[in-house]
């Protein structure tokens, strides 16, 4: 099995005996696979069954097509569908969009470096709790309309306007936006550092080209195929999104995911045949929708090439870069505001429209729901730290694996890794829910934490894979010939000196861990419930003042974990100047 | 009688001498005794209680009467809240299907209606319990009928009456002065100010309810809604409703394009100025929200022409409970005088009680005495006769049409 796949992840067979330190650590990446790919195997195959009738334990054993019919006659899926996609591909573009613009225009300016530290606790905020606050901002009777009325508007009730779950879905294009923007950005930042692009900048600079033109034509081509499995797993997520969509999505018909999730929970067993083909429709659709993008980068490729070379220079870029702050500025405020709100709304005691702030204050709402929220949050805490914990764990042996076996990761390995970041939640998490309940691992925590886990991996994968990939090689080497074994070199050199790095990809995993929602909906068999599924149960309701509360602590924990992550180093290596950084 | 003799074969030992007592009138001495022995084999138990958590007075609620389990009787009560009972009635089945017969991951459910109906034909409840409860005498099955029969369907001793419901309508009195008090004026309401009115979105709960005091209200023989949905096509039998819908919706807030997802949503909408019409399901509930700072004092409660919807709402205990006998002292406790005086203050939640109060003892009706008036409830007599709950079977013809209809 583990041969079988290392195989398939790509890597040399027998490569581990090429150097010392194979033993234990061989198996790592082995069983970092197992443990991400067998529960969406497991799972896949738990929907794909019954989406073809087969589901023993309903006494449905024959193959049959009448769950596809069921859903084709189902009401609102074609149009949950056009919606999806619309959702899907238009934020997608709009994230990638105003990533390459922004990345174009402040390439190797000041504000270029000060932006990483911006992006973190954006990324930290879970969806839920962004979205929520996003609704509290957009709605008609919302902070921005409270702002600026009666005195501009004239409105003295709240305007019947259509726009949070409005039909055409642009509170949720809004939230994905605001929500993938930060890690595609991210995420280019580092393809950037990766391409090393300045030399040849500086050449396109000399021959008279723009800044902004220059890095279309030189930089970008080369930074894309980098970010393209991000963007992917943008494009997946953004198709499939739940938790965001139940609170700004439309609801007449909703996105096709909810559709699916309402099915799934429906007392009527038999419904959960045609939600199994719901959730395999949603997997074609992420795969159609991917294959789409795939040709669209290829036409686009062919298209651009007269444009790259038809020797236009192209300005200073000035209103080009002016440009590009727009979306960012606005992005930051709508962000800002949306948490802002959680807070005033958590300490309002009263706050009728259309006052521009609370009338009347009062910790009370923090004193009542407080206590319950304990149960909760130590769950979220709980599990988050030992998904965290794991796949630092199997991060770092795949990395020190590397390191020792002196391979390269493959392509295929990447992909293998980013597949439950590409397969939707919808769309294997059912099926893991039916082998857990099988098990009567329902309800319990190692479902819980493995199926956190999925998701945590990839991220902290991604987040520390640079950072141990550029260490210099010679520290461990020096190390090395002064005796120490590969062990000590890991826990005492290396360790140490990337202290920063994974940190921060822990706070990053652990972020990821808070923000789920449908696997702990899923594998915590409602016994089980985090900050997330609460804020999500609460986001109706009467009460703005419990959701905020709600919301956000369920914010503030990820965010604690990156202060921590930024502090710790700061406070342990207050006399090393040079790992700070 | 043989069908639940072959389920006991199954069952823990205990459970089988509750089912005698559900059967077996005992001497009085015998069901203490027996009641005794749940006590003893509760103290420990963690019972997972899982209902509706979209209400902040439910959940502050719940959470003082576990705190007081805990400590009288050391049963653990953890509220597990949910969206919608639904989901929870899926899962048990799903846990029956894979054989999962004892040790449930439910042990306690807030229920009622068609949820109650799939629970009883699926046989999902396990045996009789409400008989074994001391407090149960307390309830007013004779002045409160629905306390025993749920939606048409006969309890039997499946499930224990919590509180009592009725709909009702709430308005502010100083943005609308007189309501609409029929669903035609209500209409010309919209019509006039179109976005003044709406309701949650099916199958939300309360989103049902509206559909089903709309048919009640519109057709010309709401019996026959007491009877199951039979051969005749039930669109048809529900014209009336569809007929008024098709009116209503293009003046509904969002031009009937969004609908709020549950029925608290309807209060925040309410106050925010957005709609001019809201209802609920707890009399009091006005009065609640205008004491937590939901609602301006001049929220006023109203009834509908010709009456509206009343049920009550229930706990059942699955058939594979991990913590059945701790599940039976958290209800006992839940009915017993003390635990509904605090449900029906307004103050706290504002559930009205299905214990029969004036023969309580003196001691005990106290609690019920000390009770202040709601500022913005109605009187008891001003509520009139609840209109009964048509047959379980209507509630999913009128939601698939719905959806049908609007919903795509």
């Amino acid at each position: 099995m583990a041969q079988a796949v290392r195989r398939l992840a790509g890597v040399r067979p027998g490569a581990a005996t090429h150097r010392q330190g194979g033993g234990w650590i061989a198996l790592i990446p082995s069983l970092t696979l197992i443990c991400l790919l067998s529960p969406i195997i497991v799972g896949l195959t738990g929907t794909v069954l019954p989406a073809f009738g087969v589901m023993p334990a309903l006494g449905a054993e024959t193959p049959t097509l009448a769950p596809w019919s069921d859903l084709m006659a189902a009401p609102g899926v074609g149009r949950g569908l056009l919606v999806t996609l619309w959702v899907g591909i238009g934020s997608t573009v709009i994230s990638l969009a105003i990533t390459v613009t922004i990345l174009a225009a402040w390439h190797g300016r000041v504000w270029f470096h000060r932006l990483r530290r911006v992006l973190s606790p954006l990324l930290a905020t879970p969806h839920a709790g962004l979205a929520i606050g996003l609704a509290f901002v957009l709605a008609p009777a919302g902070w921005i309309a409270r702002l600026i009325s009666p005195w501009a508007t004239g409105w003295d009730r709240p305007p019947d306007l259509l726009i949070v779950n409005d039909p055409y879905a642009i509170a949720l294009i809004i939230g994905l936006v605001l929500k993938e923007t930060p890690f595609l950005l991210l995420m280019g930042i580092a393809a950037v550092h990766q391409v090393g692009p300045d030399p040849a900048l500086q050449v396109a600079r000399t021959a008279g080209y723009g800044p902004v033109s220059a890095w279309m034509r030189i930089v970008l081509p080369r930074v894309y195929p980098l970010i393209r499995l991000p963007i992917y797993a943008v494009l997946a997520f953004a198709l499939s999104v739940i938790d965001m969509s139940l609170i700004l999505g439309p609801n007449t018909p909703p996105t096709l995911a909810v559709m699916v999730l309402r099915w799934f929970n429906d007392p009527d067993l038999t419904m959960r045949l045609m939600a199994s083909a719901g959730a395999c429709l949603q997997i074609a659709v992420v795969a159609g929708a991917i294959a789409a993008w795939r040709l669209a980068e290829i036409v686009i490729a062919v298209l651009a090439r007269p444009v790259l070379s038809d020797g236009r220079r192209g300005g200073s870029g000035t209103a080009f870069r002016l440009g590009s702050a727009l979306p960012a500025v606005i992005g930051l405020g709508l962000a800002g505001l949306a948490l802002a709100s959680l807070g005033l709304w958590s300490l309002a005691d009263r706050w009728r429209y259309p006052a521009a702030l609370p009338t009347a204050w009062s910790l009370e709402t923090w004193g009542r729901t407080l206590p319950g929220l304990g149960r909760p949050a130590w769950i979220t805490l709980a599990t988050g730290v030992a998904a965290t914990a794991i796949a630092l764990v199997l991060v770092i042996g795949c990395l020190e694996y590397e390191r020792r076996a002196g391979v390269k990761p493959t392509n295929r390995a990447l992909w293998l890794l980013y597949t439950p970041l590409l397969v939707p939640q919808i769309g294997f998490l059912f099926g893991v829910q039916t082998a857990l309940v099988a098990t009567q691992l329902d309800g319990g925590w190692i479902g819980l934490i493995w199926s956190h886990l999925l998701f945590v991996l990839p991220y902290v994968f991604l987040a520390l894979a640079d950072p141990w990939r550029a260490l210099d090689d010679r520290y461990a080497r020096s190390a090395a010939c002064l005796g120490a074994s590969p062990n000590r070199v890991l826990f005492r050199v290396v360790l140490p000196m990337l202290l920063r790095p994974v940190l921060v990809a822990a706070a990053i995993g652990f972020s990821v861990s808070v923000a789920q929602y449908l696997p702990t909906v899923f594998a915590g068999a409602g016994r089980l419930t985090t900050l997330t599924t609460e804020a999500v149960g609460l986001s109706g309701g009467a009460d703005r003042r419990v959701l905020a509360v709600t919301a956000f602590t369920q914010t503030a924990l990820p965010l604690l974990g990156f202060a921590a992550a930024l502090a710790i180093p700061a406070i342990r290596f207050r006399h090393r100047q040079g790992l700070r950084a | 009688m043989f069908r639940a003799a072959i389920r006991a074969r199954r069952m823990p030992a205990l459970a089988l001498i509750l089912l005698f007592i559900a059967w077996l009138p005992g001497t009085p001495a015998q069901a203490e005794d027996d009641w005794q022995a749940v006590l003893e084999a509760a103290r420990g138990q963690t019972v997972y209680f899982n209902g509706w958590g979209g209400s902040e007075q439910v959940n502050g609620y719940v959470a003082w009467a576990a705190a007081e389990t805990e400590a009288r009787y050391g049963v653990r009560v953890v509220h597990v809240r949910i969206g919608d009972i639904a989901e929870v009635v899926a899962r048990i089945l799903a846990e029956k299907i894979a054989g999962r017969d004892s040790g449930g991951t439910v042990d306690l459910m807030w229920i009622n209606g068609e949820n109650f109906a799939a629970m009883k034909a699926h046989d999902l409840l396990g045996a009789p319990f409400t008989e074994a409860l001391p407090n149960f005498a307390l309830v007013d099955t004779v002045g409160l009928p629905t306390t025993l029969v749920d939606f048409t369907v006969p309890t039997d001793g499946l499930e224990a009456p919590w509180g009592m419901a009725q709909l009702v309508f709430i308005h502010d009195t100083a943005v609308l002065p007189t309501p609409p008090t029929t669903l035609q004026t209500l209409l010309m309401h919209v019509e006039a100010n179109p976005g003044r009115f709406t309701y949650p979105l099916p199958p939300a709960f309360h989103g049902t309810t509206f559909l089903k005091q709309a048919l009640l209200s519109l057709s010309p023989n709401p019996e026959r809604f007491q009877e199951p949905v039979g051969d005749t096509d039930p669109v048809a039998e529900t014209a009336a409703l569809w007929d008024y819908l098709d009116r209503l919706h293009p003046h509904l807030w969002r031009s009937g394009e969004a609908f709020p997802p549950d029925g608290p949503t309807l209060i925040r909408l309410l106050d925010d100025g957005e709609i001019d019409v809201a209802f609920s399901f707890n009399p009091q509930e006005a009065s609640a929200a205008i004491e937590n700072g939901l609602l301006p004092d001049t929220a006023r409660t109203y009834i509908l022409d010709g009456g509206t919807l009343g049920n009550a709402h229930f706990l059942a205990i699955p058939y594979n409970a991990n913590a059945r006998e701790g599940a039976l002292v958290f209800v006992d406790f839940l009915l017993s005088p003390e635990a509904q005086a605090r449900k029906a203050d307004y103050r706290i939640w504002g559930d009205p009680s299905v214990l029969n109060v004036s023969e309580l003892p003196a001691g005990e009706r106290a609690h019920f005495e000390a009770l202040p008036p709601g500022p913005a409830t109605l009187p008891a007599n001003a509520l009139g006769t609840p209109l009964p709950e048509p047959h379980p079977s209507w509630t999913g013809a009128l939601e698939a049409e719905w959806l049908r209809r609007y919903g795509g």
